[in-house]
Formats: structure tokens, C-alpha cells, sequence
């Protein structure tokens, strides 16, 4: 693998806190230079702890990390030139919006001019030009969430990590800034390695995203596989809403394998993630890949549902449906004169292809 | 119409000025919260605000002399000063000691004592020996009882209690006296105890300040950034000797510091002095200094503890992250977000060891002594109350100059104490 690549490469890292259990368990991870990597997780799978190792605030208790090809575990953070935006921004207080932009640069010994050109060139990025005399606190969440960002990339680091920084702003001002960082990524080229819990963020922003659960990365890909393309029942779950069914693998056929229900119906669907005839799987497929009453001869499944019920959204119908047995099945109707006679307690008929059902494993 | 609407007062729907309806809707609000803060407010006015006027009154009070020789005092201020006063001055004198109660008199020359030592020995004698005298004229026979009632020094001291307040008290808690005259002279050089001795309180509550700050500083940080299950015992540690009687305290550590007390022993079984060189940690100002760091340090680390507290770790991180040394990190980002806590532990300890008194009064010796064991020694020895007014007084306002130069530096608003 090209050092390009591999700007950033975790090898079999392991981390405990206690020695009784891994927070992080042999995690390989190589992150291309220039890339907008995420690590996805619930709290708890140790994507923060990875990301605090990174940035040399944790030392990993085997394996190895490195940057642009230099094991960087014996380096102590304030020496790894890696820029941080923290959960709670961490400005100074003390200090104005100027002066924290101002540190790093300081720090550096960097002649007093070139630190005013290089403050004022990282606010007009963030459009805070105005701002600089201001303390932190003056400033609203959003500003700060700016300026801490801008605090981050002045002193034009190898790579930024951010730790879940939008995690304080309302909704509106969140997505609004999943756009400005995006924008400013790639504007600059940087690689950013970007740690969040929400996985809408998580779509809108990447170039490849890792989910973590249990102290191990899960699947990693792009957006569009990883919603697309589950490998597991986790990563299915976890990203975008997703049907479960639960069911016996009754033959295996090529890619496609069949699958029971509890209730005897008989699902065709992808062979991803089991390996033998008779185990339990669990199906994954996703509400708007479901059909309504269409033509049964291009779909492999077809089942009849009774519509439990219908909550209007607009643009579409949001239809929870009993079939095969599940009654927390989701459909997404489209808002169309052709489903207008659609009522609770109806029966319709369901179609899907085999190629959106995708049997997983199933644990527990 | 519009336009009057909106030049004139708003009224509210029925008609009266908005502003007139909200006082009278506050009006049971405000009574009630008055009525709240009430017995607070009784209780600081007759505990705290009351003494502190009745101490600022009494240390430039002088009517009470007045009140028993008023006649003497009326003729007196006839007098041109000049050799001695003229008979009418002896002849009312004479009669107003014989007219007063006992006690009254006792009280008085106390007071004249102040003034010129000599006045109380000086009327005792001759309250007992006026019987004698039995018609006038009675300069004579008077100067006849006591030379001293022949002094011009005696009596021109008495020109200073004329008048019904005095700066006499205030003048001697800084080494100042009157002359026979009413010049502001210095006092003797023997007479000379109340200069070096603010000298030493002073120096003595910054040393303490600046030793609690520099062993409490670490200890705070400590118990500030430890896991829960370490700080909670550490903070037991530390306020395990608060909870100790401050008595006990301090005669354990005369126990510890004396000449063949605990740590003198150790060094020497140690060999690190000889038995011959014990060093004298006690009964002088270094004793004074060790004791009253470790008693007033809980109140360094309380209020520096409770600023930490609220210095997210993050800032830390951060800094580190943007390139600083820890060193560096800790002192451009810590250090200044722990500033308020340095200064309200800093201000908190320099204002209980300004008037500082058990401590110095067990441990400090001849050496240790502070301002506040001359006012405990007025108050409760000399009975001289005007003086410890008068010293008291300026520890208030040194307190006070010092709050105020500390308000300008860095701001009360930035005080936390918890």
C-alpha cells in the first residue's frame, strides 16, 4: 500500500483502561491522505477512545499507530502537529477570539505579522473577520463552533480530528455547519478523521465512514455502500431505518438464499452474511424498497399485509404493515393519487426484490 | 389620535399609567421579600454593622473626660499656655475631683494618663490628701500636696482631651504622640512598639499567603483533576485537621517544633544537625509562620479547589494540541482560568492572618507577636478600648484598601469561594 494511502494507519490496536476488558480491539484502520474518514458508533464502541489515541492523549496498550509512515505512539501530543476540535470547543476563555487563533502560531515562534495574516486569513475562512476582539463566551454556539474550527486549521496542521463538535448546536445550525466543514474539507485538501454518534451527519459529510460497536470497526465504506450494502445486522440497524425479519436459512442457492419465517412464509433474498442452511438469520431491507400493490411477476417476494397504521409526513406515507409475522413493518408510500384509497385494517400487497433483501446474521 | 397615544404614558385597559398598575401588582412582592430578608438584616445590624460603628466611634471618642470636668475644661481653654494656669483652672479642678464619683474619676485619669503618664498616680494621691485643703487660694496648697501639680507639662497635656474627639489613639497605634503643645511628634524610641509590629503582620500574612498558596496549589490541583475515589479521600485529608480544634492544633505543633520537640529529635537521630545546634522553630516568628501555614491552608485549597473544579480538562488538552509544552500549556491557560480561585484563596487567607491572634499568641513568643495580640492585650490588660478601636480600626481599613486595590487588579465579580 502506497504511503498516500496509508497517511494515517492504526495497526492492531488494542487499548484497555482497567486490564479486564478492550475498549478497542485490534483495530486495523488506514486512512488516504486528503480523506474525510468518520467513525460511527452508539457511545461505548470506543470510536472517541481511537480518536484520543490519535491525537496522543491515550497510548494504546498494543499495536501500533502511524502518520505519514512514523510510529507516533512515543510522541507526546503537543509535538504530533495534529489539529482538534473538541466536543465543548475547549476555547480559552481567558482569551479573545484573536488570541486563541494566535496560540498555536505563538507557540511556533512565528513572526508577529505573519501571525496577524494567518488569524485573519482562518476567521475570513469562517467569516469571523469581525469577531476577533470578542471573548468566547460573547459569541453564540455556532460562532464558537467557527472559531474552533478556525483554531484547528491556522496552524495548517497535517490532519484535523474532530470529537462529535456539533453535538451542542440545534438542529438547524448543525446541519448548516455539516455543510461549512464539508465545504471548507474540500476547499483545503485536508484529512480530517470526524468522530459522531448521528449518523445522518456521519452521510451527509464523509468520504468513507467506519462504524464501531463493541470496540471494533463493524464495516467500513462509503455513504452510499454502507446504506445500501449492510454486512451485518448492526451496521443495518444502526444506519438509516431498516426492516427486521427474523427467519431460518432453508436453502442456499448461488448468491441468493431462502429464508423461513416463524410463520411459514418463504422470503428470497441475498446470501451476505451466513454460512450454513438451518441457522438463524436475521433480513435487512429497507422501507422504500418495498412496493405496493404492483406487478408480482418482476418481484420475488410477494406477501399480502394488513396496514396497521398510516402517518401522513407529506410527501410520503409512512405505512407500519403486518406481514410475515412482523408487525413493525415499515413502508414508505409515496404521496400519489394512486395510493389514496389506502386505509387501516386494508390488506395490500406487498413486493420486494431479492436483491434489497439482504440476510444477515443474527446474534442473540 | 395615534399620535397621543404614543407620546403620552401607556395606560393599562382600564385606564390607569401602566407604570402606576405594575408598582401596585410589585408592592405585595417587594414587602413580602423585605419581610424575608428581615431578621437577617436585624441580626448583621445588631451583630456586625453596630460594633463596627460603636469600635470606629470609640477611637476617636473622648467626651467621657468632658462630661466629668466640664467647669475645668471651660476655664482651661482661657488659659494662654504659658508657664502655669491661673488659680480659677486649680479652684475648679479641685472641686470637680472632690464632686465626682470615684469611678468617674478613676476612668478619667486613665485617660489623662494616656496622654502625660504620671496624671493617674498624680490625682489618686490627691484625692486622698485634697481633705486637707480646707479654703483657698488653692494653687498653692495643691503644688504643696504634689510638685507636680506645678508642672506646666502636666497641664498642657490636658489640652488635648478638650476637645471631644481625638486623633490621640490613632496617632499612638503608629508610634505618634501629641506634644505639650498639640504638635504631632514620634514617640520615644523606647516607646516605639507599633510600627515594626504591623511591619510583621504584614510580612508575616504574605508569607503565610504566599507558603499556603504554593503548597495548596498542587493539592487542589490534585483533588481537582483525581478520579472521585481518590479526591474524596484526599479532601479528607484536607479537611481533617479543619475539623480539629484549633487549639490542639497549635499545641501539637508545639509539641513538634519546640527545642527537644518531635522534629528536632528526628534530625538529630538523624545527623543532620548536631545536639548542640537544635534550630529554634518555636516561640518566634518562624514558628508563627510554620503554624499558621498549615492552620489557614484549607482555606487556600477550598476556594482554589472549587475554581479547578470548573477548568474543563479540555482547555488542557487542547492547548497541548495546538503545541504547547505542559509547562507552557499550564501557565498561558491553567494558571489564568485558576486566577480567580489564587485570588479569593489569596485575599481569604491574608485577611484571617492579618488579625491573626491564638496562633501567635501560643507559638509566636516575644518575636511572633502581631497586631492582634496588642489588641487583645489592650483589651482585656490595659483596658485602654480606645486604642484597640483605634488599631482595629486601621486593620479595617487596611482590609478594606487592600479589597479595593484587588477589586481594581482583578474584579470581586471574579471571586468564587465555592
Amino acid at each position: 500500500m502506497s504511503e498516500k494511502d496509508s497517511f494515517v494507519k492504526f495497526e492492531n490496536v488494542d487499548k484497555s483502561y482497567d486490564g479486564e476488558s478492550l475498549v478497542v480491539k485490534g483495530l486495523n484502520l488506514d486512512i488516504p491522505q486528503g480523506e474525510f474518514l468518520t467513525m460511527l458508533g452508539p457511545s461505548g464502541s470506543g470510536k472517541t477512545t481511537t480518536l484520543m489515541m490519535l491525537a496522543g492523549f491515550e497510548t494504546p496498550t498494543s499495536g501500533e499507530i502511524y502518520l505519514e509512515g512514523e510510529p507516533i505512539s512515543s510522541i507526546p501530543p503537543y509535538k504530533r502537529g495534529i489539529g482538534m476540535v473538541f466536543q465543548n470547543y475547549a476555547l480559552f476563555p481567558h482569551m479573545t477570539v484573536n488570541e486563541n487563533l494566535a496560540f498555536p502560531l505563538e507557540v511556533r515562534k512565528l513572526e508577529k505579522s505573519e501571525v496577524e495574516e494567518k488569524v485573519h486569513k482562518a476567521l475570513s475562512m469562517v467569516e469571523l473577520q469581525d469577531f476577533g476582539t470578542r471573548m468566547p463566551l460573547q459569541l453564540s454556539g455556532g460562532q464558537q463552533q467557527r472559531v474552533a474550527l478556525a483554531r484547528a486549521l491556522v496552524f495548517e496542521p497535517r490532519l484535523v480530528l474532530m470529537d462529535e463538535p456539533l453535538g451542542a448546536l440545534d438542529k438547524k445550525l448543525r446541519e448548516q455547519m455539516q455543510y461549512e466543514i464539508k465545504h471548507i474539507h474540500e476547499n483545503i485538501g485536508i484529512t480530517v478523521v470526524y468522530v459522531t454518534h448521528d449518523q445522518s451527519e456521519a452521510l451527509t459529510m464523509s468520504n468513507r465512514i467506519a462504524v464501531f460497536n463493541d470496540g471494533k470497526i463493524q464495516q467500513i465504506s462509503t455513504p452510499d455502500v454502507l446504506y445500501e450494502k449492510p454486512d451485518n445486522s448492526f451496521v443495518a440497524q444502526f444506519i438509516g431505518e431498516n426492516n427486521q425479519i427474523k427467519g431460518k436459512v432453508k436453502s442456499m442457492n448461488g448468491k441468493n438464499c431462502v429464508v423461513e419465517t416463524e410463520n411459514g412464509d418463504e422470503i428470497v433474498s441475498l446470501k451476505i452474511n451466513i454460512n450454513s442452511v438451518g441457522e438463524t438469520s436475521l433480513l435487512s431491507l429497507r422501507p422504500e424498497r418495498v412496493w405496493v400493490n404492483v406487478n408480482e411477476k418482476n418481484y420475488e417476494n410477494n406477501f399480502d399485509a394488513k396496514v396497521e397504521e398510516l402517518i401522513y409526513l407529506g410527501d410520503h406515507v409512512r405505512t407500519r404493515v403486518k406481514v410475515c409475522g412482523n408487525d413493525q413493518f415499515i413502508v414508505k408510500i409515496p404521496n400519489s393519487s394512486d395510493h389514496s384509497d389506502l386505509k387501516e385494517g386494508a390488506t395490500v400487497k406487498l413486493s420486494w426484490k431479492a436483491d434489497d433483501t439482504r440476510a444477515l446474521d443474527f446474534k442473540g | 389620535m395615534s399620535s397621543e397615544t404614543i407620546s403620552g404614558p401607556i395606560l393599562t385597559s382600564d385606564g390607569i399609567p401602566l407604570k402606576v398598575s405594575l408598582r401596585k401588582a410589585e408592592k405585595r412582592n417587594k414587602i413580602r421579600a423585605f419581610l424575608l430578608v428581615l431578621p437577617l438584616l436585624a441580626f448583621i445590624l445588631i451583630t456586625f454593622i453596630i460594633p463596627i460603628g460603636d469600635m470606629l466611634a470609640r477611637s476617636v471618642d473622648d467626651r467621657y473626660i468632658n462630661t466629668v470636668f466640664p467647669k475645668t475644661f471651660e476655664v482651661f481653654k482661657k488659659w494662654d499656655k504659658q508657664d502655669l494656669p491661673p488659680e480659677e483652672v486649680y479652684e475648679t479642678m479641685f472641686f470637680e475631683i472632690n464632686a465626682a464619683e470615684g469611678y468617674k474619676i478613676g476612668k478619667s485619669s486613665t485617660r489623662m494618663n494616656y496622654s502625660k503618664s504620671g496624671w493617674k498616680s498624680l490625682i489618686k494621691k490627691s484625692q486622698r490628701k485634697f481633705k486637707r485643703i480646707k479654703e483657698g487660694p488653692y494653687k498653692e496648697q495643691m503644688i504643696k500636696i504634689d510638685k507636680r501639680w506645678g508642672d506646666p507639662f502636666y497641664w498642657k497635656a490636658l489640652g488635648e482631651m478638650v476637645d471631644p474627639t481625638t486623633m490621640g489613639y490613632y496617632l499612638n497605634a503608629v508610634d505618634l504622640k501629641y506634644d505639650s503643645n498639640k504638635e504631632i511628634i514620634a514617640q520615644p524610641e523606647n516607646r516605639r512598639i507599633y510600627n515594626h509590629t504591623w511591619i510583621k503582620t504584614f510580612k508575616v500574612s504574605l508569607l503565610v499567603t504566599l507558603f499556603t498558596l504554593m503548597l495548596g496549589y498542587p493539592i487542589a490541583y490534585l483533588l481537582a483533576t483525581l478520579p472521585l475515589k481518590y479526591s474524596n479521600l484526599l479532601m479528607i485529608c484536607v479537611l481533617l485537621p479543619f475539623w480539629t480544634s484549633l487549639l490542639v492544633r497549635t499545641v501539637a505543633w508545639m509539641i513538634i517544633l519546640q527545642q527537644n520537640g518531635v522534629f528536632n529529635n528526628l534530625m538529630v537521630i538523624a545527623g543532620l544537625i548536631a545536639d548542640e545546634n537544635r534550630w529554634k522553630l518555636m516561640y518566634n516568628e518562624t514558628g508563627t509562620i510554620i503554624v499558621m501555614t498549615q492552620i489557614l491552608l484549607p482555606f487556600m485549597v477550598l476556594p482554589l479547589y472549587s475554581v479547578m473544579k470548573t477548568i474543563s480538562p479540555s482547555y488542557m488538552k487542547a492547548a497541548l494540541n495546538l503545541g504547547a509544552s505542559p509547562l507552557h500549556a499550564f501557565w498561558k491557560v491553567y494558571m489564568p482560568n485558576s486566577l480567580p480561585g489564587i485570588s479569593a484563596g489569596g485575599l481569604l487567607v491574608f485577611i484571617i492572618a492579618i488579625g491573626y491572634f491564638i496562633t501567635p499568641e501560643l507559638v509566636g513568643g516575644k518575636d511572633g507577636q502581631m497586631i492582634g495580640n496588642w489588641i487583645a492585650y489592650h483589651l482585656k490588660t490595659t483596658l485602654n478600648w480606645g486604642l484597640c478601636a483605634a488599631l482595629g480600626s486601621i486593620l479595617l481599613a487596611v482590609m478594606l484598601v487592600f479589597y479595593w486595590v484587588y477589586n481594581k487588579i482583578i474584579g470581586v465579580e471574579n471571586i468564587k469561594l465555592g
